[in-house]
């Protein structure tokens, strides 16, 4: 499959991450490669193969209801790029 | 004397319990050596002084007859992608600048109580993602070992830093991760033994995360005792990680008695593959001559999926990647790259911390799970995972151990196969099928190319079977005696 320009914006754009427009087209070939390489598992039968997500086969465990961890604000904090008051800081999000 | 540089784990734990030397002497020995080797770039941060106040401290547990065990004032170095408490952990990428973790990861944790003194973070791929440890933000590692043109080699990847520091001897031992074969390969081209546990065996709490469902910590060493020794600090079940597997942690050196008659040793007929460097067929049939002549019996075995591994890895690891690295969004940690609104901060601040690579893989995982491809894609590679697993369940039922080749090369010169992604990524054809799978697996140093580099053998084992897989290496190891000293120093 062929990705084009708009398709890697559109996925830069999901991906949070901003592409120079100069730099989408060498973007699109590299992706399209890759692409084009792993779609050779289309010719691959797994009809009736159960999707294998982890190879753990342990169920997952549980533990008490207990309170483990917290009571450490200023450690949460401490590599924050901009943190007031005991909140992290964000660009203005509401007018 | 041997310089204290080139004693192994094993002769340096004997060396200190016998008082032949402290494990200060020993620690300050090896910073003189990493001091000196930073041309390699194989560290991006250094820890002398609490490498030495780590080992003072071991040495006063020893004089108090209370020492913590094998590990016990041995020097190590630990990759910069475990968080260390108080230690800038980078994960080798500028989206981390500052990050100084305020807790230790579990692997870190557990070497720290066995006694074992942190040297320093060694350099690696950015966030693992890599072959040829050259997609650092901190810089190419460069592989001690030489060609015969003395051009500059990568030392692999994405463990790149740790191979480089304990085959130039500035480590006893270094933590690797490996998600499709980062330990194992740079292992086989720095010519050190290299040991990716079964997922699970290790916790993966405090690791920085790349592709969870395949990431696992493994030692890096010079020797195949030295891995059982080290893995057998580094592993145990851990409550934070719930894949961690909740089961006892065995004397992995008691595995090594050096016998393997009978031990059966499949050959997996794909692994022959069209167009394979001669070389590297030629090593792998002395290695299972080697194993022959041991007493081993060769079993030719099929795993008919192998050759679907890559690329259902190039869907899996970027989909899980895509998801792991969300969190880098220069609100909670690292770099932040200011915009206008909250969006264009966290698109600037990705944009600008991460490098080349990682973005190729962010984007094409974000592709592989948006609406309308996932089926196509990645529950697609689910399912082929799930064949290729199948696959490795069915040979071990006829045999104890697969033997392959570890890499389809000997190590290769700075800045080729930089251009071509796909071509890169073929670095890992041998190691990716068992990732998948989430099976040990070991390289064991065993010739050098014509070109006068290392090769390695790679050993695969069943799940929670590393004392086979390592009985089996060190027989390898043994019987190959290769001399792991790329002659560098001096």
């Amino acid at each position: 499959m062929s990705l084009d320009k708009d398709t890697v914006k559109n996925i830069a754009n999901l991906a949070r991450i901003k592409i120079a427009d100069d730099d989408l087209g060498h973007l699109a070939g590299e992706l399209s490669a890759i692409l084009d390489w792993v779609e050779q598992l289309n010719s691959v039968d797994t009809d009736g193969v159960e999707p294998l997500a982890s190879v753990v086969d342990v169920t997952l465990p549980l533990r008490a209801d207990a309170v483990t961890d917290g009571g450490c604000r200023d450690q949460v904090l401490a590599n924050a790029p901009d943190s007031e008051d005991g909140f992290f800081a964000v660009p203005k999000v509401v007018e | 004397m041997r310089k204290l540089t080139d004693l192994t784990i094993a002769t340096a734990r004997d060396g200190l319990a016998k008082g032949d030397f402290s494990a200060v002497e020993l620690t300050d020995a090896h910073i003189a050596a990493m001091t000196a080797a930073r041309g390699l770039n194989a560290f991006i941060t250094e820890t002398p002084d609490l490498a030495r106040a780590r080992a003072a401290e071991s040495d006063q547990r020893r004089a108090a007859a209370n020492s913590a065990g094998p590990m016990d004032g041995i020097p190590i170095a630990v990759k910069d992608l475990f968080c260390t408490e108080g230690v800038l952990t980078t994960a080798g990428s500028h989206i981390l600048d500052g990050f100084v973790p305020t807790y230790e990861s579990t692997v870190s944790q557990n070497l720290r109580d066995a006694g074992a003194v942190m040297l320093g973070k060694t350099n690696m791929d950015e966030f693992a993602m890599g072959s040829a440890n050259i997609t650092s933000y901190y810089g190419n590692v460069i592989n001690p070992w030489k060609g015969k043109d003395g051009k500059d080699l990568v030392p692999g990847g994405s463990s790149g830093g740790s191979a480089a520091a304990v085959s130039a001897r500035l480590a006893l031992g270094a933590t690797g991760t490996d998600t499709g074969g980062s330990i194992r390969q740079p292992a086989s081209f720095s010519g050190i033994v290299g040991l990716k546990p079964t997922y699970g065996r290790c916790s993966r709490w405090g690791t920085v995360a790349f592709a969870s469902s395949l990431d696992q910590a493994g030692p890096m060493t010079r020797t195949v005792r030295d891995a059982a020794i080290m893995l057998g600090a580094m592993a145990g079940h851990d409550a934070r990680d719930s894949t961690s597997a909740p089961i006892g942690v065995p004397d992995f050196e008691a595995a090594l008695s050096g016998d393997i008659k009978g031990l059966k040793v499949g050959i997996p007929k794909e692994y022959r593959m069209d167009g394979m460097n001669p070389e590297i067929e030629a090593l792998w049939a002395k290695g299972i001559d080697m194993m022959k002549q041991a007493g081993a019996d060769i079993v030719d075995v099929s795993l008919p999926n192998t050759q679907h591994a890559l690329p259902t890895y190039y869907i899996i690891a970027p989909a899980e990647a895509s998801a792991n690295l969300a969190r880098y969004d220069g609100v909670r940690y690292g770099l932040r790259v200011p915009g206008g609104s909250l969006d264009e901060m966290y698109a600037n601040t990705r944009s600008e911390g991460f490098g080349d690579e990682v973005k190729r893989r962010v984007l094409m995982g974000t592709y592989v799970l948006s609406a309308g491809f996932y089926d196509a894609y990645y529950r697609k590679a689910q399912r082929v995972r799930k064949l290729i697993a199948d696959d490795f369940t069915k040979a071990f039922e006829a045999v104890d151990v697969l033997l392959t080749p570890t890499a389809p090369s000997e190590a290769f010169a700075i800045g080729e196969k930089m251009d071509d992604p796909v071509a890169m990524y073929l670095n890992d054809v041998f190691t990716v099928p068992a990732s998948l799978a989430g099976l040990p697996g070991i390289s064991v140093p065993t010739g050098l190319s014509g070109n006068g580099l290392p090769l390695g053998l790679q050993l695969l084992g069943k799940p929670f079977d590393e004392e086979t897989v390592l009985r089996a290496a060190h027989v390898l190891e043994s019987a190959a005696g290769f001399d792991t000293n790329p002659g560098r120093e001096g």
